[in-house]
């Protein structure tokens, strides 16, 4: 296992090169400018000083390897001097962003929070409701409530979150006026008052993105019971005459969790790339709206180094689901 | 009158009389939303609209515009003219002086210093000011004492108010600043997001493309102002969800730049929470003719260039009825409800400068039909119009990605065919179209088109710079790179002469006729521009929020120090 580990590790480091230079050269292919939101009364050479002021007059591979380096040897190290307060990088360039000019890093950071608390609540919460229907509609196939979890979770998964969303603040905080519409990112849980805010403005975008999450979850967990209940080794379990109860939870839950354990695993990254759309409506401005926003601005070194992010994560997240697969599954050895 | 109407009035008046009678900081707080997010708030490494105005609430310039577009001091004493000596005769000098006891935000005075380090900033070779072109042009800038700049021109400068005038050109703090000029300018992240400033408020954190939270400024110069004591300036999301904000759920006391279709509007604001205010300026929605050929047949390089004019639009008939045959009215009402207005004129305001030229106001299908028929365009088989030699009266009309501009050129393309006219649309997305990157074929600057639509506008109130766009030299093509605002390949030496006439003249009343004539020059007498739309702004505010002006000249933020809230 521990080689095993070690050799994906190990040939993720090429893929991940490739992958960024990919990124790179796409992104530069695409046509756009960082000056096209300046308005049209700045004149053109003015235009083309700022151009060059943001190192826009270097080659291309000048400018990879720049982000490069500075991507794997110099912001590491930034961190480094951030947890220790020791000096590693002090005075080093490091990713500075377009629009902001500021270090990209910076502001990831700021963006975090927001986004774990919305976004990776709302898949907790999707998760654990979409486990307990999951298993309820096969144990009970056809059913009306399998009926009606079938009908939901096909609304769930259908209706995209910009009308999802906004219904949900027509209805609940223009005509109700139950919860707000914009989410303040500088709100600070301090004493119960301010949790009781914080919960009121999270839960119209977790709502969205928890029936969405749940849906797709229901799904897996519904089709993968399913397999199961038709096993062999359920019918001895009930012919040794253990109660349906402990049939099902105890046997048939087990076995059908492990495809979706790799499942909601490998759905993780999608917390960190943000619910672009739902972060828009609701105003939260955690890191999907950074991206989408940046991409607006064309502003290259914020939207390569947040999707180079991205692509380790989910590389990294493919490796967990099939470590934890090994581990959940005895029949599964990789060595 | 029975008692309660009378307590009613008392009450009233009581309440009208309280904003003069308050201190700083007893309005509370005010919350602010602009659907675009400031990105920084150093308008000197960014022109964008939301950075500007944001950074105006803690950066001052000398003077400002009012919402008439007249000038009145800000950190200076008076504004300089000639007639107060503040101005030289020969029109090559101006002379501002600073207010007496003026603080920074941290407590330190101002100084002529700083306002000469601001020169310096933006005018290093090294650091891409984003306001470069405010600063051209001055030979030298002094400081005799410590409240006294002198500013001198290379050359008469009739209209002297674009250095340190207006939001987008403010005075930065010397000792704040010092280590940030040229290419070190993007390392001073803690600077550009938090300027120490002179305006009504401070900023206390700023998180860029989010949220910016700030209070009164203890240094402000007025000890009654402002009356709000913190202020959260949200930005993000879409017009519609801004105006929801403030009209229907209360959540935001003001709401910027609401672009959005009149009935929208509307809707919300009969939620009765909040008002509409409009007000126009200088933005003017315009098609512009290619006076060069865009034919895709031609090798790279050529397409679109001086060296081969336009097939039918180099005749002014033919631009003359594709004007004619546009009702602007109907665009108004569909695209721009209150905020628009039609116009014929490049330059709509301010009065003094606007031409009263409205020939273009009334549709006339049958004239534009006339027209085409004398310049020798006959309908041919299948109804567009052909010439003598075969050409066939056949235009790619394109513009930006925008729901109002795929409007207006489905009306307009509906006018065109029915004079006659083929029309094939094209749009582009904004960050292309605007972009000038010259290795796309896509530019708005590029034009391989025959006509393309889109606003442009002019800052202050000075259109000199703004009309110079139509000179011979500032046609673009692949010898400069594409660089260049004559995109319609304009060139007439009457106007290149009347314009150096302009940049010679010093009296207003004079320059504003030679204006009006530049401006009659490239749309009435030559419809090389066509104006449709004079679009104005919506904003909103809460009806609990008194004060506001909207004023198009300047940052919509200019009197803030003013705003309170209504009890």
């Amino acid at each position: 296992m521990l080689t095993y580990t070690l050799r994906r590790l190990l040939t993720a480091i090429p893929t991940l090169i490739f992958i960024s230079l990919v990124i790179f050269l796409l992104l530069e292919a695409a046509p756009g400018d960082p000056l096209a939101d300046q308005p049209l009364t700045i004149p053109p050479e003015v235009r083309e000083k700022m151009r060059i002021a943001l190192g826009l007059g270097e080659p291309v591979w000048v400018r990879y390897w720049k982000w490069l380096v500075q991507f794997v040897w110099v912001e590491p190290r930034v961190v480094l001097d951030g947890w220790l307060g020791t000096g590693f990088a002090a005075g080093e360039a490091r990713i500075v962003s377009w629009q902001f000019r500021a270090p990209v890093f910076d502001i990831i950071w700021q963006r975090i929070p927001q986004t774990l608390w919305v976004v990776g609540m709302a898949y907790l919460v999707g998760v654990l409701i979409a486990i307990p229907i999951g298993v309820y509609s096969a144990v009970r196939q056809y059913s009306w409530f399998d009926q009606i979890g079938t009908f939901v979770s096909m609304l769930g998964f259908s209706v995209p979150t910009f009308f999802s969303g906004v219904l949900l603040i027509v209805i609940f905080a223009v005509n109700l006026g139950w919860f707000p519409s914009i989410y303040d990112t500088t709100l600070r849980v301090t004493d119960w008052d301010s949790f009781v805010r914080q919960v009121r403005q999270m839960a119209l975008p977790i709502a969205v993105l928890a029936l969405f999450n749940a849906s797709q979850i229901s799904r897996f967990m519904r089709a993968s019971m399913l397999d199961n209940l038709n096993q062999d080794y359920v019918r001895t379990a009930r012919a040794k005459g253990l109660p349906e109860r402990r049939v099902v939870l105890l046997h048939v839950l087990r076995n059908s969790l492990i495809p979706v354990v790799t499942v909601v695993a490998l759905g993780v990254p999608t917390i960190f790339g943000g619910a672009i759309i739902t972060e828009q409506v609701f105003k939260v401005n955690g890191l999907g709206q950074l991206l989408i926003t940046a991409i607006y601005a064309n502003d290259l070194p914020m939207v390569q180094t947040l999707t180079f992010i991205f692509a380790i994560l989910i590389v990294l997240f493919n490796l967990i689901a099939d470590i934890l697969y090994g581990l959940l599954d005895p029949r599964i050895r990789y060595d | 009158m029975n008692p309660r109407t009378v307590l009613a009035g008392a009450t009233a008046l009581v309440a009208m009389a309280l904003p003069a009678l308050a201190e700083r900081g007893a309005s509370g707080h005010l919350n602010i939303i602009y659907w675009q997010a400031p990105s920084i708030l150093n308008p000197y490494l960014s022109g964008g609209t939301k950075d500007i105005e944001s950074a105006s609430l803690v950066l001052e310039p000398l003077a400002g515009f009012d919402q008439n577009g007249e000038l009145f001091p800000r950190l200076a004493e008076a504004v300089p003219t000639v007639g107060n000596g503040g101005v030289s005769a020969d029109l090559t000098q101006i002379t501002w002086r600073l207010q007496e006891g003026l603080l920074w935000s941290d407590g330190t005075p101002v100084t002529a210093e700083d306002v000469l380090f601001t020169y310096d900033y933006c005018t290093h070779p090294e650091g891409g000011c984003a306001q470069g072109a405010a600063f051209e042009g001055i030979a030298s800038i002094e400081a005799p004492d410590a409240r006294t700049i002198v500013i001198t021109f290379t050359a008469p400068r009739p209209y002297p108010y674009q250095a340190f005038v207006g939001a987008t050109s403010p005075i930065l703090q010397k000792a704040q600043f010092e280590n940030c000029l040229g290419a070190a300018a993007p390392t001073c992240t803690e600077a550009n997001f938090g300027p120490i400033g002179t305006g009504p408020f401070r900023v206390t954190e700023f998180r860029p493309n989010d949220v910016i939270s700030l209070e009164a400024n203890p240094n402000y110069r007025d000890p009654a102002k402002p009356a709000f004591a913190t202020v959260t300036f949200k930005g993000g999301g879409d017009a519609a969800a801004a105006g929801r904000a403030v009209l229907e759920t209360g959540e935001m006391d003001y709401a910027w730049n609401l672009q959005l279709a009149p009935d929208v509007l509307a809707g919300m604001e009969a939620a009765g929470r909040g008002k509409v205010i409009n007000a126009f300026g200088t933005l003017v929605e315009r098609i512009e003719m290619n006076l060069t050929d865009p034919s895709p047949d031609l090798p790279e390089g050529e397409r679109s260039t001086v060296r081969h004019p336009h097939p039918f639009l180099t005749d002014m008939r033919v631009r003359k009825a594709l004007s004619m045959a546009i009702d602007r009215e109907l665009l108004v009402e569909i695209g721009y409800g209150r905020a628009g207005r039609p116009t014929c004129n490049i330059v709509p305001a301010p009065p003094m400068f606007a031409s009263d030229n409205t020939d273009c106001l009334v549709q006339d299908i049958e004239g534009a039909k006339a027209l085409l028929e004398e310049a020798g365009f006959r309908p041919g088989p299948d109804g567009v119009r052909v010439n003598g030699d075969g050409l066939r009266l056949r235009v790619l009309y394109q513009t930006s990605t925008n729901a109002v501009r795929q409007d207006f050129q489905a009306l307009i393309k509906q006018w065109w065919n029915e004079i006659g006219v083929e029309v094939e649309l094209k749009n582009i997305d904004a960050s292309v179209f605007f972009g000038g990157d010259p290795g796309s074929p896509d530019t708005f600057q590029k034009f391989y088109a025959d006509v393309e639509m889109y606003a442009n506008n002019f800052d202050g109130t000075d259109p000199e710079p703004y009309l110079a766009q139509y000179l011979c030299s500032r046609i673009p093509g692949p010898e400069n790179g594409w660089q260049g605002e004559n995109i319609n390949r304009y060139c007439d030496p009457a106007y290149d002469a009347l314009l150096a006439e302009l940049s010679r003249t010093g009296e207003i009343e004079k320059r504003g006729e030679i204006a009006r004539r530049l401006n009659d020059m490239v749309t009435k007498d030559s419809y090389v521009v066509v104006p449709l739309v004079d679009r104005g702004r919506n904003s909103a505010h809460a009806l609990s929020l008194g004060g506001v002006v909207l004023n198009t000249w300047d940052t919509e933020l200019w009197n803030i120090e003013n705003w309170y809230r209504v009890r």
